[in-house]
């Protein structure tokens, strides 16, 4: 084990790195539109003297890298904003004001994350249960009914887009059946029980698009670690189906499903996106659609940075475990 | 074994025909195709446009809903019309397939020129322009594409032509993977024997890349490719329906689809017809996709839903 | 009562006949080797014997007993029982044979436990055991790592380990040694024999190779497309064959110590066309830098032939490499007719190891050897096909086979094209990077002979690089060992065969089996004295 710490640090020093890239990338491409930024920024609703004061406070007369130093300045350390009459103190770190909202970027986005935190984890549960043992289930059962049945489903699954799948379902579940109430987001700490009963559906749209992926990669990895050499050694030592299956078949899929599960994420935060938009949970999907419909740059940039650093932290998870998985690509 | 004489192309339409599903896919995605290239004609026949109002068409005491039975169907309005506006859904949808299919081929081709110079270059350029490439992809592979281009489309003016639009964002954040694809083939075909033989033979650099490289890539290329397709039109589609991508009055399905759980009870097509265009459409997609990789290579056809670079060989 | 009993066993894959007709008995603890070439059908038996073919829709005929169990008729569960229990297989690739992902001594464990009704703790005791008695030294400590932690000959013994477990009656072995070093084979080989003469267990041994066979088993069975050709006594079978085509394989086996036919006899001073002057070739940076070949000279003169042996790992690919110009040397130079040259001209060329990645699967073989021509500059088609045509028929193949592909030809078709190929580039030396390795003997023995016809007719040097020293005996006119990237000696193929220096050459070419089984016994005692020095 003594070359996996390396391992895991050059992982941890590669994203930083990426996380560095991309916040210069989402900054200078949101920062160097077209039209007047300080204008944008502050919103339509805004007065030439207030306009001014954004330009001053983004430091729109100082080159780009100053005002990129500046932007990660507060970051690190906070910043003061004045608003006009009063001086707003944004601690560390710091994503920024928006002014259309007034409204501190980091207080907005800590608020909602814990609904978006919710749909999603509690997805990822449902999904790489679901998936796996769909894609055992496949393998064990391969050349039979089940197989095909659970081949059909799972393609059809795959074909189906989160928001197609979301709408049947609320509009079966919640509108025709009345099974359900439609969903209301409740906090976890307040009431344990009703934040899972209206969180059930917003999990399964996307949890049933996801797994769908998850059991083709699992069936088909298995299938292929059954045509290797080794299986054919402990078929030849006695060693039951079960236990091939089982032990050695399905240790093979592993790796490729935490792989799939970083690979995925992002498309999966994405999903996340849609579901609160259909299902009108306030997490951080929907307040970035609604930032991005009017255009409130600083919670735009703020959001895809947030986003943007939970799915490169999750690919370092992915590749640690990875590596956990198969010793191999620590040498490698 | 391959039956003497067939050359690669052959061959893969000798594989390609033995699978029954993928044919069945292969014809529905041509009859897609078909009724987009065919959308004028056919709204046409039908007499009608996507885009005009037809006020008298709905109720608008009961909040727009379209008057008759089914949603308004009946043989000027084939499948009925759009709630509030009265627009024609028969109309709509076939120019709605147009949107589709149009995005997600221009997005793909934009990810596959993209991704095949970057993996390309990556691999067989310096250490250096490897380093810094590889480094850009991997920042690339680690940003959400929706998020990234809901945010993008954002910020564009409204004035740039929105398809367009939609395909380039795409395109230019979605092409990660398959650069990846490539320049880990590009790197294995690179060590080959033939490879080295060709440059003993004293041809340039460049003449053995696009003689024995290139044809080698074509295989995961086209494979990956048929699988970003159908991937492109959900992403399209999630857009407009998250109302930042294809915008009024262009019609495209995602859109037709934010309003829709309002009018289920009312006009059930208006939910039905988009949903279901989205599904067959992916579905014969993603199967024709399976298809192709199936026929080009049916040894690696599990291994590479995963290629992205993450597994690596195993070294003694 | 036999250990093995087969009479009349067919196997069928589809239209396909592996195996046709093939009777043979084993007596307890006897030894029988299964000899053929590929194709032959040699290792459809040894999995017919373990029933490993049920379920998977080859057909089989026949009737097949193993340590008393009837194969075809036993119901799964006795089977398995059969499996491991009484008869254990060992395969040819150690790598691929164990899971990837388990601990060696899990994985035998494992096995035991299916067998055996212990607990974990007792089969996990019972795998560090075996794992010590085929000579893996701190057994208990390795038995914690996985395979890809152990070296090739490592490996192969933890699969024999394995297949002790349960002590066995029947050890079949498929190809056990094909995929490692010779010096490692000689082990894998004396390791076998140790254990049989321990254990008494039988031994059914599948391989292509007649010195391994010479080397193990008291009884021969030659193979050829699913039939046997003959069958008797080792001793009998390869000292005095009595059909046509066992003496015609046993021809074409190259022997180590029988010097080359054709020694040439050269009057005037040799020209030196090729040199290697202080070669060094790194991989890698920092604390994975490794150095592949290090300090190493060479002259090539023109008309000769000059064989590299070594084992893997031992350089000798990477300096072929350097030799043509595909690798640039981290230090030194290559002078090509007394200058110093970088990157590849045509007139140094190279035939390569693997027929199968060799030659461009999408064009036309007449294609690939036309590229050394037009390369040059020639644009006339029709003098390009004269040319292509009149190389394919030199080097033993069809003028129409222009325009067909790779994949319609054999191993050793493709090689002669490799062959073609380079002399379309008129070269005045080819680097030869493991030629015949991939071939059956007999395709081996005309490879060779094709070579050395070539070299003769039109004043090649020739650069013979191989793992086989017999077949570097039987091609070259001096010899080069190769060790850990550097040459430990040098000389004249006969003096350094007949009288080796350097105590690695001694090693390599004891461990080198004998055709002769009385040899091979005397082979072995001196290598036992060689590793008690």
């Amino acid at each position: 084990m003594s070359g996996f710490g390396g391992f895991a640090l050059r992982r941890l020093v590669g994203a930083v790195v990426t996380l560095f890239a991309i916040s210069v990338i989402v900054y200078v491409v949101f920062y160097v539109t077209p039209g007047n930024v300080a204008q944008i920024t502050c919103g339509p609703r805004c007065s030439p003297a207030q306009v001014q004061q954004v330009a001053e406070q983004l430091h729109l007369g100082d080159p780009l890298y100053v005002r990129y130093w500046h932007f990660l300045e507060g970051l690190v350390a906070g910043q003061d904003y004045s608003t006009g009459t009063s001086v707003q103190h944004c601690s560390a770190p710091c994503l920024g004001l928006s002014y259309q909202s007034d409204q501190q970027v980091t207080e907005l986005i800590l608020a909602k994350l814990p609904v978006s935190l919710s749909l999603v984890f509690g997805s990822m549960v449902l999904w790489l249960i679901l998936g796996v043992g769909t894609g055992v289930l496949s393998a064990w059962r391969r050349g039979r009914l089940t197989e095909r049945l659970l081949t059909g489903i799972t393609l059809a699954g795959v074909a189906t887009p989160v928001f197609v799948i979301g709408l049947v379902l609320m509009i079966v579940v919640c509108g025709q059946l009345q099974l359900l109430p439609f969903p209301q987001y409740v906090d976890f700490t307040d009431d344990p029980e009703q934040w899972a009963w209206n969180l059930l559906l917003p999990w399964l749209s996307l949890a049933l698009i996801e797994a769908a992926a998850f059991a083709r990669l699992t069936r088909a990895a298995m299938l292929e670690t059954l045509a290797e050499d080794h299986i054919r050694t402990f078929r030849a030592y006695g060693v039951g189906e079960r236990s091939v299956i089982g032990r050695h078949a399905l240790r093979g899929a592993f790796a490729p499903v935490i792989a799939l599960n970083a690979n995925n994420f992002g498309s999966a935060v994405g999903g996340a996106v849609l579901t609160e938009t259909l299902f009108g949970l306030p997490g951080i999907g929907q307040e970035l659609v609604h930032a991005v419909n009017v255009v409130d740059l600083p919670v735009v940039v703020g959001m895809v940075l947030v986003i943007g650093f939970f799915v490169v932290v999750a690919n370092v998870v992915a590749d640690v475990l990875y590596a956990v998985a198969d010793r191999r690509v620590v040498l490698a | 074994m391959s039956a003497p004489g067939a050359s690669g192309a052959r061959q893969f339409w000798r594989r390609l025909r033995t699978q029954r599903a993928a044919l069945v896919a292969a014809v529905v995605v041509a009859l897609l195709v078909l009724v987009a290239l065919a959308a004028p004609l056919l709204t046409a026949i039908e007499g009608q446009d996507p885009t005009t109002y037809h006020p008298s068409l709905v109720d608008s005491a009961r909040g727009g809903v379209p008057i008759g039975s089914f949603g308004g169907v009946s043989a000027e309005h084939w499948l009925g019309v759009e709630p509030q506006t009265g627009r024609d859904l028969f109309a709509r949808l076939v120019y709605g397939a147009r949107v589709s299919l149009g995005v997600a081929l221009a997005a793909t081709v934009v990810q596959v020129v993209i991704g095949v110079v970057v993996g390309v270059a990556a691999a067989l350029g310096n250490q250096w322009v490897d380093q810094l490439l590889s480094r850009i992809t991997d920042v690339i592979v680690a940003m959400p594409l929706m998020i990234m281009s809901l945010a993008l489309l954002a910020i564009v003016p409204s004035s740039f032509p929105r398809p367009v639009l939609v395909a380039l964002v795409i395109g230019l954040i979605a092409w990660g993977n398959i650069a990846k694809i490539v320049r880990a083939q590009t790197l294995t075909l690179k060590e080959l024997d033939y490879v080295s033989a060709a440059r003993l033979s004293g041809w340039g650099s460049w003449r053995v890349a696009r003689r024995e490289l290139l044809p080698g890539i074509a295989a995961p290329v086209i494979t990956y490719a048929a699988l970003l397709v159908p991937t492109n039109i959900t992403v399209e589609a999630a857009l407009s329906f998250l109302g930042v991508g294809v915008k009024p009055p262009t019609p495209s399905w995602g859109q037709m689809l934010t309003a829709a759980d309002v009018w289920y009870q009312a006009a059930p097509q208006y939910l039905l017809l988009p949903a279901g265009a989205l599904f067959v459409t992916v579905l014969a997609l993603t199967v024709l996709g399976d298809g192709v990789r199936t026929a080009l290579d049916p040894r690696a056809a599990s291994r590479l839903r995963v290629g992205t670079g993450r597994k690596r060989e195993a070294k003694a | 009562m036999s250990l093995v009993n087969v009479t009349g066993l067919t196997v069928e894959f589809g239209s396909l006949r592996a195996v046709d007709g093939l009777s043979f008995r084993l007596e307890q603890g006897a030894a029988l080797a299964l000899v053929g070439e590929s194709g032959s059908g040699k290792s459809t038996v040894a999995s017919a014997l373990l029933g490993l073919h049920r379920g998977t829709g080859a057909r089989v005929g026949g009737s097949i007993e193993v340590a008393g169990v009837d194969v075809q008729e036993a119901p799964d569960e006795a089977l398995r029982r059969l499996r491991g229990g009484k008869a254990a297989m060992v395969f040819q690739d150690p790598l691929s044979s164990l899971d990837p992902y388990y601990a060696i001594g899990d994985q035998i464990a494992e096995v035991y436990r299916v067998h055996t009704r212990v607990s974990r703790r007792a089969a996990r005791a019972r795998a560090v055991e075996v794992l010590d008695r085929v000579g893996i030294p701190d057994a208990l400590r390795r038995s914690r790592s996985r395979p890809h932690e152990f070296s090739g000959g490592m490996r192969q013994r933890a699969l024999i380990a394995m297949a002790l477990a349960c002590e066995p009656d029947l050890l079949i072995a498929d190809e056990p040694t094909t995929a490692l070093d010779v010096t490692v084979q000689a082990q894998i080989l004396d390791l076998l024999h140790t254990l049989r003469q321990e254990t008494g267990m039988g031994l059914l041994l599948v391989t292509h190779d007649v010195g391994v066979a010479a080397e193990s088993v008291d009884e021969v069975l030659v193979m050829r497309h699913g039939r046997a050709v003959e069958h008797g006594p080792v001793a009998a079978v390869l000292g005095s064959p009595s059909q046509p085509y066992t003496r015609d394989l046993l021809g074409a086996v190259p022997r180590v110590d029988a010097p080359r036919a054709a020694a040439q006899v050269r009057e005037e001073p040799p020209e030196v066309v090729l040199e290697a002057r202080g070669l060094r070739r790194e991989f890698g940076r920092g604390k994975r830098a490794f150095t592949a070949v290090d300090d190493v000279s060479l002259t090539i003169h023109r008309g000769e032939t000059l064989g590299v042996v070594g084992e893997s790992g031992s350089g000798k690919t990477t300096l072929g490499r350097m030799l043509v110009g595909l690798l640039e040397p981290t230090a030194g130079q290559v002078r090509y007719d007394g200058h110093a040259r970088v990157g590849v001209r045509p007139a140094v060329q190279m035939v390569f190891q693997d027929p199968v990645s060799s030659l461009n699967p999408r064009r036309s073989v007449g294609e690939s050897v036309a590229d050394p021509l037009r390369a040059r500059g020639e644009s006339d088609e029709g003098r390009i096909r004269e040319r292509v045509r009149e190389l394919l028929e030199r080097v033993g193949l069809e003028a129409a086979h222009y325009d067909r592909y790779p994949h319609e030809f054999s191993g050793g078709q493709r090689q002669r094209v490799g062959i073609a190929r380079a002399l379309a580039a008129d070269p005045r030396v080819i680097v030869c990077d493991e030629p015949v390795s991939a071939l059956d003997v007999t395709t081996q023995a005309q490879v060779v002979a094709l070579l050395g016809e070539l070299q003769r007719e039109l004043g090649l040097a020739l650069v013979f690089v191989a793992h086989d020293l017999a077949v570097v005996r039987q091609v070259s006119d001096r010899v080069a060992v190769m060790r850990r990237g550097r040459i430990v000696e040098e000389g004249p193929a006969d003096e350094v065969y007949d009288n080796p220096r350097d105590p690695y050459t001694r090693q390599l070419l004891a461990a080198v089996p004998a055709l002769d089984p009385r040899i091979a016994a005397q082979r072995r005692s001196a290598r036992r004295e060689l590793a008690t020095l």
